[in-house]
């Protein structure tokens, strides 16, 4: 086993194209926290996502049928949430829970009715249509079939982060989550802004299930989110909300999990499958660190 | 439009607002003319800050008609009210503060370029904001970075850029410093003078009254009693009209009669502050049983550091405090408490009270596992506890929707009685009081001083720290002042005049000393 056994071509990969299932879920995380909610629900959202972007592309036959179920349930879940936390005042980490649980349970029961499926979703008939993917082509020695929701949440990273600083509709977002009385007294409802927040989420989280289930593979397991939506959730922390610094967190936490799929030949599987959540343990530490050090030196 | 005289620019026409449980406002009818300075005066509760909230848009009155330049308002919103150019600076500022001053200013009304935030643009008008009004910021810097004064003059620019000419200022000198108390006053008269401004000014105190007013209109459980031109009043006059009894502050009775024995003392201390920098350094004090030791001095010099130190909420540097004769290195807050030591924090809100506890649950708290309260300290007697809190509740004159309201629901006041009635209720030898009635009602203000006389009367060794120099003269057996973490005098009150103490405060005595 050597270096570049480890760090190629295909690890980079590997790297970017888990990296978007964790971007996308990341943008939703971070359009409620902004809007001052910490959304743990991130994960449910996600698997409702997937689950409805297969049934979907399934159905239709189409991956475009595929997106707008996902975006449809997604944004559902965000109203959802939204009318929980906002309107209803309840606990976001309890309705966050909640959703996770429930996302969980009703995909698991629905893919069950379906006669024939369990555990995981393989029509007898029809399938499930796929995202498109731009080929380009070998590189040192290595094809590289990029699917497009990966270049598209890049752009999307650099869209949220000029809504989020360069737009007054950005600063509403999140003054409505610093201080919302501030909003309030000239004249702008916060409710409203952390709604859009909410929504954004939902819509994101959909995006990024339909990414995992029709794109990077094109099936639906019970659980398949495989607890990315708590992953994202620690690159918001991390990234502090920031659209391009969660990015750089959700590439840190995919190199470390690609990286442990190579390993997987000299290590036990088991092991390197905790990899990313140790990198997320490790970048929660970092993160610590840091602000200890940013304390010291204003000191 | 109802309001005979011309120049009525605002009017409120038999205005009720009734909250669960409180009248706020009964029947209020007010009209305030075009480039007044009209100031509102009145205990807390008495319906001041609802009134104007009302004039701001943030509540619609129960019954009543509110008129603004010979309109009737129909929809009551901060935006409409924005519209008819009321504007509103709040007791607690309503800022971003990870945005700029020049981010706040325009919140809401952010000039564009495309769907994009201009901030070349947002710049300039905030310069050109203060080059019109003389009240200088700097657009770029973080508002989480700046003074509360200077925070309060971006709320106040904030205004201005939505075009009010009517400015109501809710307790605005409450957070300021004397000199920028004395800035904030010359810009209300230049405005009113120079932009014919309207300036609706809510406070506590009636010096400020007299400087800085045309009329004055006083409040008093939700009722407005008297509307006066400042010239024909005194303080004397309005505080009588607020609390509707004789003026209150008197001087206060100091019997000479405290044993000499030392019940805190410190030594050579020490602390620092959250940044991290020297807050404290090298300060020595003793107070005796039956004395109140008075500290004065600007925010900022040490106050809050020792009284964090003494009590054990912070961690000191170097020095010793004893309480009682015993060294409190090394103790927690509670095992210092038990020394003999109860503490009247400074900030009521956030540390002096459990805001969404009932009013039971924070006179109790720390006498819950007394067998009075509760069996083993596990079962509680609610009974018991409800009983107590009900003495307590009349004893200290609460004035709220009772003892299973919470807490956080009282106006500050009433909030202040409840951290007194719990600390003083504790019969401790020590006592540490800060800011007891800061942003509090003469009534409340008065009732206040009278319990803490009586613990001195009775043996208890009082450290009192506070902003307000009258208080300070009323109770202090001794004053000492503070600057930069070092005091600088020591006096009696009454050997020195009041404007004479403001030259030690600033460091005045220092070299002399040397």
């Amino acid at each position: 086993m050597d270096f570049a056994s480890i760090f190629n071509v295909s690890t980079l990969l590997n790297t970017f194209n888990t990296a978007t299932i964790v971007i996308l879920a990341g943008l939703g995380c971070l359009m409620t926290d902004q809007a001052g909610m910490m959304n743990i629900g991130i994960d449910g959202m996600m698997t409702a996502g997937a689950f409805a972007a297969v049934m979907g592309s399934w159905l239709c036959g189409s991956w475009v049928m595929g997106l707008v179920f996902a975006l449809a349930v997604g944004l559902l879940f965000g109203l959802f949430y939204g009318v929980f936390v906002i309107r209803f005042k309840s606990d976001e980490f309890i309705i966050g829970v909640a959703l996770n649980i429930f996302a969980v349970a009703i995909t698991t029961f629905i893919l069950r009715s379906i006669p024939g499926q369990t555990g995981s979703f393989h029509p007898a008939t029809g399938a499930v249509v796929k995202m498109p993917s731009i080929d380009l082509g070998f590189i040192a020695g290595t094809r590289v079939n990029l699917s497009v929701m990966v270049p598209l949440s890049w752009l999307l990273v650099l869209l949220c982060w000029v809504m989020l600083y360069r737009t007054p509709l950005g600063f509403w977002l999140h003054a409505s989550g610093e201080h919302p009385e501030s909003l309030r007294s000239v004249g702008r409802s916060p409710e409203r802004m952390k709604f859009l927040g909410a929504t954004l989420c939902g819509l994101f989280c959909g995006l990024s299930g339909a990414y995992l289930s029709i794109s990077y593979l094109s099936t639906f397991t019970e659980n398949m989110s495989a607890s990315r939506g708590y992953v994202a959730v620690a690159c918001v922390i991390f990234g502090r909300s920031n659209p391009p610094l969660v990015f750089l967190a959700a590439l840190l936490f995919s190199l470390i999990d690609a990286v442990g799929q190579r390993l997987q030949g000299v290590v036990d599987p088991t092991l390197t499958s905790t990899f990313p959540y140790l990198g997320t343990i490790l970048m929660m530490v970092l993160l610590a660190l840091r602000n200890q050090a940013k304390k010291k030196r204003a000191a | 439009m109802p309001g005979s005289e011309e120049n009525t620019i605002v009017s409120f026409r038999h205005v009720s607002m009734q909250f669960p449980g409180v009248l706020a406002n009964d029947d209020v009818s007010l009209d305030i003319r075009r480039g007044e300075v009209f100031a509102l005066v009145g205990e807390n509760g008495a319906g001041k800050s609802t009134l104007m909230n009302i004039l701001y848009g943030m509540n619609a009155p129960t019954s009543g008609e509110v008129w603004v330049k010979g309109r009737r308002v129909e929809s009551f919103s901060p935006r409409d009210a924005i519209d008819r150019g009321i504007g509103m600076v709040h007791q607690h500022f309503k800022l971003v503060p990870s945005f700029t001053v020049a981010q706040n200013i325009v919140l809401n009304c952010e000039p564009r370029r495309g769907i994009f935030y201009d901030f070349a643009a947002a710049r300039k008008t905030v310069e050109k904001l203060v080059d019109e009004y003389g009240l200088q910021v700097n657009p770029g810097d973080r508002v989480e970075d700046i003074s509360v004064g200077l925070q309060q003059r971006v709320e106040i620019l904030k205004t201005f850029h939505r075009g009010a000419d009517v400015l109501i200022l809710d307790e605005p000198t409450a957070v300021l410093t004397p000199k920028e108390t004395d800035e904030l006053f010359s810009v209300i008269r230049s405005i009113v003078r120079e932009k014919q401004m309207t300036v609706i000014i809510i406070t506590h105190k009636l010096y400020e009254v007299m400087a800085i007013s045309d009329r004055v209109g006083v409040m008093r459980q939700g009722r407005l009693v008297a509307v006066k031109e400042t010239k024909e009043v005194d303080e004397r006059i309005l505080a009588s009209l607020m609390v509707g009894k004789e003026v209150l502050l008197s001087a206060l009775p100091h019997p000479d009669d405290h044993d000499d024995t030392v019940a805190v003392e410190v030594r050579d201390l020490t602390v620092k502050d959250n940044r991290g920098l020297l807050a404290v350094r090298g300060l020595s004090l003793k107070v005796e049983r039956g004395e109140i030791l008075g500290i004065v001095g600007i925010e900022g010099n040490g106050q809050s550091e020792l009284i964090e130190a003494i009590t054990g909420l912070r961690p000191i540097e170097s020095g010793q405090i004893f309480i009682q004769g015993k060294d409190t290195r090394g103790l927690t807050p509670g095992k210092i408490r038990a020394l003999g030591l109860a503490h009247v924090p400074e900030d009521r809100l956030s540390t002096g009270v459990s805001a969404k506890a009932d009013i039971t649950d924070n006179v109790v708290v720390g006498k819950e596992k007394t067998p009075e309260f509760s069996v083993a300290g596990i079962h509680m007697k609610r009974g018991a506890m409800k009983r107590y809190a009900q003495k307590l509740y009349e004893q200290f004159d609460i004035r709220g929707a009772g003892i299973d309201a919470q807490a956080g629901e009282l106006s500050g006041g009433n909030m202040q009685k409840v951290v007194v009635a719990r600390e003083f209720s504790y019969d401790t030898p020590v006592l540490i009081i800060s800011q007891p009635t800061r942003g509090v009602d003469i009534g409340a203000m008065d009732f206040i001083h009278q319990q803490i006389m009586q613990k001195r009367n009775r043996s208890c060794a009082i450290l009192l720290v506070s902003a307000d120099l009258d208080e300070l003269y009323r109770l202090s057996d001794r004053l000492v002042t503070i600057y930069e973490g070092r005091l600088t005098g020591e006096f009696t009150p009454g050997s020195i005049p009041k404007t004479e103490i403001s030259y030690y405060m600033t460091g005045g005595g220092r070299e002399e000393k040397k």
